[in-house]
């Protein structure tokens, strides 16, 4: 050949566009598996705050009674919890997408095409940084329904829709790659189950200092609590403390970083 | 100079671990013809498609593709290919005109033009009617036609197509033979891989067959059939491919007789 034709290599851009707006499309054809991100997190607030809410929130707020003055405290005290948690589910459903697409062949078809190859997980991961924020929406106009009255200004709530958006896209990506690494979208499924776990392994739902000495130490260092807790200082609008909030941020820099190249790394393999 | 060749194989070797499944194959398909691959189950046809379309890398040998070589130039390989595998790489939860005009945003057409597009494949394929619903409530044979449809929205100048009538009815087959021939015809270069030899026959101007990490034949129909002085692609197959069971068969008939 003389000429070699210069290709276009996707265009980064447009390509992960597309890509969002098929993932929307298939968040709105299977709204099973959308309602379970705003569900489950609406369903365990409504749980801890009218079941376990009265006689917890006299532990975790001093001089506290226990009934309706413990349910209206405790329902302070785990909505950063139940938030994360909102997010948490909508990541792991990120899994499950890319196990599909893994799996139907769909996925070979994009890695045929000359679109941008990051398109094709970034995409799926935007539109989950989408649905994690309507989860989120849902679960603070719940509390709000149900009496939470933070003290917040308009800042304080995009901070807190901000971090909750980044958290989300770092964990996504974490997803993605727990997704990709999965024989099956049953495993895809299951694997992120873990980090379900972790919001009640830390300071979400009773303060840390209430734990064995063991506990203690992994729900001070692992990394939801201080996402939790800056969470927290925003709806409360008292001041971040500097140390917590750059662990937070930190956390989640690193877990999508980590995220990313795990998934990229997937990505790249071939599959038999 | 090879301009002439879409295809281009030359040694192309690959192999999982200790298990070699391409053992120096050579393959040139002409650019504007219809060239089948066949082959034993597990001869490597799928991983040699595979290859072709960017999807795996060759461990040895050199595999050029419209011009370009898969390894050092893959983008341009793909922006020159279509692709249709043996696994149905449609979206289920997307309807037939959402999975088209998807594509044809992928291929950067403009709204009215991927509409359009999307429209006039739906039409061609024979898909106007079910294309509102979601291609989870499809038949076998409509999802096959779309994932063709999808693999021809970038009009592609190489088409590769992965036992594209396994599954499919008869009327189906023919159906897809007709597409094929179109293709051909408006000057597309198809290698398809099949387990049909009825289908190479009748479709194909070259047959290759895959054998042992090896293509052990090539040529015409015609050609194969009398050089290996057998009355149908079946014979040949058998000859070429399995010459242990089919000398073992002959002798226990000998005995026997």
């Amino acid at each position: 050949m003389t000429a070699v034709a210069v290709a276009p290599a996707g265009r980064p851009l447009a390509d992960t566009l597309t890509m969002l707006r098929r993932n929307l499309l298939r968040a709105v054809r299977y709204p099973g598996l959308t309602g379970f991100t705003v569900g489950i997190p609406v369903v365990l607030m409504l749980l801890f705050v009218y079941v376990f809410g009265g006689a917890l929130g006299a532990g975790v707020a001093p001089g506290v009674t226990a009934g309706a003055q413990g349910r209206a405290a405790y329902l302070d005290y785990i909505t950063p919890a139940i938030v994360l948690f909102a997010v948490v589910g909508a990541a792991q459903s990120v899994a499950i997408t890319a196990a599909m697409d893994a799996t139907s062949g769909i996925m070979a078809r994009f890695k045929t095409m000359a679109i941008a190859p990051g398109s094709v997980l970034g995409g799926p991961v935007l539109g989950t940084v989408v649905q994690g924020l309507v989860a989120v929406v849902a679960v603070l106009g719940l509390a709000v329904a149900l009496g939470l009255r933070p003290a917040a200004g308009a800042g304080g709530w995009l901070a807190v829709a901000g971090l909750a958006a980044l958290v989300t896209f770092a964990l996504s990506w974490l997803c993605v790659a727990m997704g990709l690494a999965a024989r099956s979208v049953e495993t895809a499924s299951n694997t992120p189950m873990l980090l379900t776990a972790l919001p009640f392994l830390g300071s979400g739902f009773v303060p840390v200092e209430t734990m064995p000495a063991g506990v203690r130490w992994f729900a001070e260092h692992q990394p939801f609590t201080p996402v939790i807790e800056t969470t927290r200082s925003l709806l409360a609008g008292t001041g971040l403390d500097t140390s917590t909030t750059v662990q937070a941020l930190a956390w989640t820099v690193a877990i999508g970083a980590a995220g990313y190249a795990w998934s990229r790394s997937l990505y790249r393999r071939e599959r038999r | 100079m090879t301009t002439d060749l879409a295809v281009d194989v030359r040694g192309l070797r690959k192999s999982y671990g200790d298990h070699s499944v391409l053992d120096g194959v050579d393959l040139a398909v002409p650019a504007g013809t219809v060239t089948a691959l066949l082959g034993p189950n597990g001869a490597g046809k799928t991983t040699t498609v595979g290859i072709l379309s960017t999807l795996l890398r060759p461990d040895g040998g050199t595999v050029r593709v419209a011009g370009h070589d898969v390894v050092a130039q893959p983008e341009a390989v793909r922006a020159a290919i279509g692709v249709t595998g043996q696994v149905s790489a449609v979206d289920d939860l997307l309807t037939g005109t959402e999975n088209l005009r998807i594509v044809a945003s992928l291929h950067h057409l403009g709204r009215r033009e991927a509409r359009e597009r999307a429209d006039a494949l739906l039409e061609r394929f024979d898909l106007v009617a079910a294309a509102g619903k979601p291609v989870s409530t499809w038949s076998g044979g409509m999802r096959r036609r779309l994932d063709l449809a999808m693999t021809l929205v970038g009009s592609p100048s190489v088409v590769f197509l992965d036992e594209p009538t396994t599954g499919l009815d008869p009327r189906s087959r023919r159906a897809l033979w007709g597409e094929v021939r179109a293709l051909v015809a408006g000057g597309t270069t198809i290698l398809l891989t099949t387990q049909y030899l009825e289908e190479a026959d009748r479709l194909a101007d070259a047959v290759a067959v895959l054998d042992g990490g090896r293509v052990v034949a090539q040529g015409s129909p015609a050609e194969l059939k009398s050089a290996h002085q057998a009355g149908s692609l079946d014979d040949v197959f058998l000859r070429l491919t399995d010459p242990s069971t089919l000398s073992t068969a002959e002798q226990s008939t000998e005995e026997v007789a």
